[in-house]
């Protein structure tokens, strides 16, 4: 990360305190914007990555530090604003190529958090801090209504619009 | 082993061989141990069917799809079944990030569930 976090949160890697970042994430996300189905989203992704952290990296060990950060962003002509999230821990570093999410057509339990991470976030990061353990950078933008993910499929009508709006103001 | 006095889970049998079980909340992988725990107490032997009854459940992650994923396949082997009911859309949104909404059997309401 370039600057540090606007907010952060230090926790133990003990399942019990998922409950809170979830509520602090999805709290602020629904501050800057996002809809309640994208906050409850959001707070997954956060819940899968730290639960992946506790159940992989510390392999449940529970008394690990693990470092939340939040960074809104400002809104654009695109989004009417966005979210910065970064997790870190001390954890053992793996190849962050290796971060991919399953075959969902092998129905089986488990495996399934980074498929929903990168599902559910617009770009999602992974890397080696450069001392011990590993990052992940999340980032997702609040779609202004008229470009809500359910309109997605006529984003280039939508996108005119906005351009020829935009070149009115002017 | 199975937690007998599970304060998480309400645990009914409506009709003989079928039981309800009932969270009452956020189901994550702090709870997800005790939802394994009494489902594999309670499949198996005179039950047919187990109910799982969300209405309670605002929130579930991936550690209780696996939890059910797994359940799913020990009814395979039991020749029992799991139906679900009373999803929020916020839990049904998983089922579905997950591509597994159409792996489960997933009614509207309990008694749907129940008579099923």
């Amino acid at each position: 990360m370039d600057q540090r976090p606007e907010i952060e949160l230090r926790l133990t890697s003990d399942p019990m305190y998922l409950c809170g970042a979830r509520e602090l994430v999805g709290c602020i996300a629904r501050r800057i914007g996002f809809d309640d189905m994208d906050c409850s989203k959001i707070a997954l992704a956060v819940d899968e990555a730290l639960s992946n952290i506790i159940r992989h990296g510390y392999e449940r060990a529970f008394d690990k530090p693990i470092w939340l950060g939040i960074t809104p962003l400002k809104p654009t002509p695109e989004s009417i604003g966005g979210i910065i999230i970064s997790i870190e821990d001390e954890a053992k570093q793996v190849d962050p190529c290796a971060m991919k999410g399953r075959d969902l057509e092998d129905v089986k339990p488990g495996g399934l958090g980074v498929h929903i991470i990168h599902e559910v976030m617009d770009d999602v990061r992974y890397e080696k801090r450069d001392t011990q353990g590993m990052r992940l950078i999340m980032t997702k933008q609040a779609p202004r209504p008229s470009e809500s993910p359910r309109l997605s499929e006529k984003a280039s009508a939508c996108k005119v619009t906005i351009s020829e709006r935009s070149t009115s103001r002017r | 082993m199975a937690n007998p006095q599970s304060t998480f889970i309400a645990i009914e049998r409506p009709e003989q061989g079928i039981v309800v079980l009932a969270p009452n909340s956020d189901i994550d992988m702090s709870r997800s141990p005790e939802l394994r725990s009494v489902l594999r107490q309670e499949m198996g032997g005179e039950t047919h069917k187990v109910v799982i009854d969300l209405d309670a459940v605002e929130y579930m992650d991936s550690s209780g799809l696996a939890t059910l994923v797994e359940a799913m396949r020990n009814a395979g082997n039991t020749d029992s079944k799991i139906v679900i009911c009373n999803m929020s859309p916020k839990v049904s949104a998983i089922f579905e990030i997950a591509r597994l909404d159409s792996f489960f059997s997933i009614v509207n309401s309990r008694d749907e569930a129940i008579s099923l």
